[in-house]
């Protein structure tokens, strides 16, 4: 028998997202359910036990973006949510060497010193600008994209923000400002450094779940983004979630449950459901339909747009304007279950940076070649990757003794070629193995003894991803991160402020402004401006800044 | 050649030849006239194996002193708020003492280690007023301060780690002591808030403990920590440190820095049913009247650590200050203790606001914050009194 009800408020899609637009409602006063597909929470941000003792954290698996307004807000740490920051990283090269990143300020010159002394205080200029850029770009994260097309006094008064914003930058930073947003992580990184090592060990956040290469215009800002979140005020310090990342959607499940909203997981939608241009509920796969003058999709722009709305009730513009929006799959990731610590020859025992992010890529013209191999639909055949052994510091995720390794992997495409077909349908398992194959062989530069040391592992292609997850082409911004599609422009033109052509519809997912990682702000900027709407304005809590 | 000099300067603890070894931020302090590692590495990590992994810190440097004898359960009662014969043997209690005008001398734990065998450690000297206090009663006080080291092994892979170094102590629950060894006794206390224990021997024996400690934590996160870490952790549980909430009152020496235990937030913890105890007079005659003070558990707007802070009512009448202040990373809140006079803080709790100087590379910066008044330790988990404990 199908169910039906009515409700305040509907939100599609139970992602960290969803779920914090759904507290702040909530907490509002609206009765609020979200639907999930999944049979758990948390979209892209979920800690899942594949392995018997071992917990996978198999999507996002850092943590640094979430705003801590909202964390404060919500009150998260008392529904369990611990967030621990690691410390520094490395690059592992082929000739048994290494450059680590040490969070100790004077042990990171006397390492860069040994690479290459002029980049010593190179490293302070590069740090000083994209410092700057991170103080300049934060106070608009959680507010509204200030949108210049329009003349409305609310608008304006963002745009006045942006003005006195960019008017205190002085021409010269501004023109810096603009050339940082709009120039190649590669390009950035040649102006400081000199060694290519260096340079190739910070130019990773500039790519990482984005379909472009180290020199392509727009991965400078890239890098940013990976740059601007905190751990307790350490701008740009990253950390794990303790008990992996689905510790956040937990926290944020049991927030919203006790502010009386309700989830119902299994339940993937169908349609929207839309009368005279207005919303007035949604439809469930099973049948099921609930009705609401709100509702809201946590679903990326095209998922919602392209496949659960129908056409007929969307401007053919806006149609278009998603269909061109760029979110292109280009990334993989390995869930490892370790038997023990790896060895990392190269490095001094119990090394802290070990601790950190670590990766094998020595130079930015192999990063280039890593993205040239995805471009005509192969993965790179000397991948970048991203890998980190969270179970050094967050003692429950592997059995003691035993360690869990992530392996974010770049580049993989979405529609594999093979013999001159480009298609998902390629992602069959003997690809799915060669790809992990691939990358444990680039991965022996710094574990010699890796594959020795597996007792199991998941490999997530962008295939998978989007199947599981619902990500379009399985990537992890739902949608790319570039000028085009930034700001006012996020995710389409004129629809900046989370609202869509159909009255009462909401975008609350990373697809909006300001953007993908494990941030919440698009959740709770949606969750202000549907609030204002209803005319509950006044209930969203002022941010606790 | 001059056998009557006595060392200089800060002299060197059980266990601070590991200490050494493991320091790379150099960072030490005086504790009791011992060098004690205000940071060994970052206080940040240090801070996060507290509430992630486990920590060892050594305690030795706190005074120690036996009472036994048949009146050591009469005389400790007499000058203790609590009542002593509640604490059963192999329990510890948490005790203030104070003076006849009621103003806190010292606090400190309270180890009833049999029927008439008491320890207590404390901060601050107590040799002679315990013997001053034991007059008339038949005990025998020895100040066992430099015999017994203490090391605190606090977080939540303790008891994994502890069972790993053979010592499963599943049963033990908080406030627990016991003697688990010849020559070591194991308590089920700490001064973080979170699942810990503390650990007892002779101080010759402390460097092996160590040593037996640190071999079982390699795979429970174990690191060694400094106070700047505790100190995060312990304004986090909301516990009250000498010299900080209050100032002892045998050591001040300016008149009226005296608090008594209610304005502290400890009236509950006097026990008026059990006879006479040392101050007990006055404290029943600030019932009647009202305390003078009050100290709170606060929570301010911001991220910046509020630490001596002057807090107003209404931006204008000074009305405390903050005695403890701190960015807390585990509830990702600006916390505080801080004193307000009455009747701010007991009657009068809205329009509070801090006001807080802040640097910012080189331009100084005045700010009014909000703050609100909690009435719970900010930072509660279920681990730390789960028994038996959970492996992390």
């Amino acid at each position: 028998m199908t169910q039906n009800d009515t409700y305040d408020a509907i939100i599609v899609g139970a992602g960290h997202n969803g779920l914090t637009t759904g507290c702040y409602l909530a907490k509002a006063g609206l009765r609020t359910l979200i639907v999930e597909k999944n049979d758990w929470i948390g979209g892209a941000a979920v800690s899942r036990s594949l392995h018997d003792g071992w917990t996978y954290s198999n999507c996002s698996y850092v943590c640094s973006l979430l705003r801590r307004e909202i964390v404060r807000d919500l009150d998260l740490p008392r529904f369990g949510l611990q967030v621990i920051p690691y410390e520094g990283g490395a690059t592992f090269t082929g000739d048994g060497d290494y450059f680590a990143y040490m969070s100790d300020h004077d042990a990171l010159r006397r390492e860069i010193a040994r690479h290459s002394p002029r980049d010593v205080d190179a490293y302070d200029r590069f740090a000083q600008t994209v410092m700057r850029q991170c103080r300049f770009i934060r106070p608009f994260l959680l507010r509204n994209a200030p949108d210049p097309t329009s003349l409305h006094p609310r608008d304006l008064g963002e745009l006045a923000f942006l003005v006195k914003q960019a008017h205190g930058l002085g021409a010269r930073e501004l023109g810096e400002t603009i050339r940082f947003w709009t120039m190649s992580i590669g390009d950035f990184l040649d102006e400081h450094f000199e060694s290519d090592l260096i340079k190739a060990h910070l130019a990773g956040s500039g790519i990482i779940g984005t379909g472009l290469g180290v020199y392509s215009p727009g991965t400078a800002y890239v890098l940013l983004h990976h740059y601007m979140g905190d751990v307790d005020g350490s701008i740009g310090a990253w950390g794990f979630a303790r008990g992996g990342m689905g510790a956040i959607s937990n926290a944020l499940g049991q927030a919203f449950a006790e502010a009386g909203g309700e989830i119902r997981t299994g339940a993937g939608i169908d349609r929207f459901r839309v009368r005279d241009g207005k919303i007035v509920g949604i439809a469930l796969e099973n049948g099921d339909t609930y009705d609401a003058p709100i509702v809201a999709s946590n679903m990326d722009v095209k998922r919602t747009f392209l496949r659960h709305v129908d056409r007929a009730c969307i401007p053919d513009d806006f149609h278009k304007a998603v269909t061109r929006f760029k979110i292109r799959g280009s990334s993989a990731k390995i869930n490892i279950a370790l038997d023990r610590m790896p060895a990392f020859p190269a490095a001094p025992p119990n090394a802290p940076f070990l601790r950190g992010d670590l990766h094998c890529s020595t130079s930015l013209a192999e990063l280039e070649r890593g993205y040239d191999d995805w471009k005509d639909g192969r993965w790179s055949a000397e991948p970048y990757f991203d890998m980190l052994i969270p179970s050094q510091i967050d003692p429950t995720m592997a059995p003691a003794g035993q360690h869990m390794m992530t392996v974010f992997v770049q580049y993989a495409p979405y529609d594999l070629e093979v013999d001159g077909v480009r298609s998902g349908a390629n992602w069959t398992d003997g690809a799915r193995d060669a790809l992990a194959d691939c990358v444990y062989e680039k991965m022996q530069q710094a574990i010699p003894d890796i594959r020795d040391r597996i007792v199991h592992s998941e490999v997530r292609t962008p295939l998978d991803i989007e199947r599981e997850v619902g990500l379009t082409e399985g990537n992890i911004f739902q949608g790319e991160l570039t000028f085009d599609q930034l700001l006012f422009n996020r995710p389409v033109p004129g629809y900046a402020d989370y609202s869509t052509p159909i009255d009462g519809l909401y975008m609350v997912g990373s697809s909006s402004h300001p953007g993908g990682g494990v941030m919440a702000a698009p959740g709770a900027n949606a969750a202000r401006e549907i609030l204002r709407r209803a005319g509950r304005g006044r209930k969203m809590p002022r941010l606790a800044s | 050649m001059n056998t009557h000099t006595v060392p200089i300067g800060l002299v060197p603890g059980p266990v601070h030849d590991r200490l050494e070894a493991l320091s790379r931020a150099k960072s030490w302090m005086g504790w009791a006239g011992y060098i004690s590692p205000a940071v060994l590495e970052t206080a940040e990590f240090e801070y996060f194996a507290i509430r992630n992994q486990t920590t060892l810190f050594d305690i030795s440097p706190m005074h120690k002193y036996r009472i036994t004898g048949p009146g050591a359960e009469a005389m400790l009662n007499r000058m203790v708020i609590r009542d002593v014969t509640r604490i059963a043997p192999g329990r510890v209690g948490y005790v203030m003492w104070c003076d006849q005008d009621g103003m806190v001398i010292d606090d400190g734990t309270l180890f009833r280690l049999g029927d008439a065998d008491f320890r207590l450690c404390c901060q601050e000297l107590m040799y002679s007023w315990l013997l001053d206090a034991g007059w008339g009663f038949d005990v025998q006080i020895i100040d066992e301060s430099h015999r017994v080291a203490g090391l605190s092994l606090q977080g939540p892979t303790s008891w994994s780690l502890l069972k790993e170094a053979g010592l499963d102590l599943g049963d033990m629950k908080p406030f627990d002591c016991r003697q688990v060894e010849p020559g070591l006794m194991i308590s089920r206390t700490g001064f973080t808030g979170d699942l810990g224990y503390e650990l007892w021997t002779g101080w010759d024996g402390a460097g092996a403990l160590w040593d037996r400690l640190w071999a079982a934590g390699r795979n429970w996160g174990l690191r060694a920590i400094g106070y700047v870490a505790l100190n995060i952790a312990r304004i986090e549980a909301g516990f009250i440190a000498a010299g900080m909430e209050f100032q002892p009152v045998h050591a001040a020496r300016r008149l009226h820095r005296g608090r008594t235990p209610i304005e502290l937030g400890f009236g509950r913890m006097v026990h008026w049913d059990k006879g006479h105890f040392n101050g007990r007079r006055a404290l029943l005659g600030q019932l009647g009247k009202g305390s003078r003070y009050s100290l709170v558990k606060v929570d301010i707007a911001g991220f910046k650590p509020a630490h001596g802070a002057l807090i107003y009512h209404r931006k204008r009448r000074e009305v405390g200050y903050v005695t403890s202040g701190v960015w807390s990373p585990t509830t990702k809140r600006n916390i505080a203790l801080a004193e307000l006079k009455a009747p701010y803080g007991t009657t009068r709790t809205d329009d509070l606001w801090v006001e807080l100087y802040v640097n910012e590379e080189g331009r100084w910066d005045r700010r009014m914050l909000p703050l609100t008044i909690q009435d719970k330790p900010f930072f509660i988990n279920p681990r730390a009194r789960a028994t038996p404990p959970g492996p992390f």
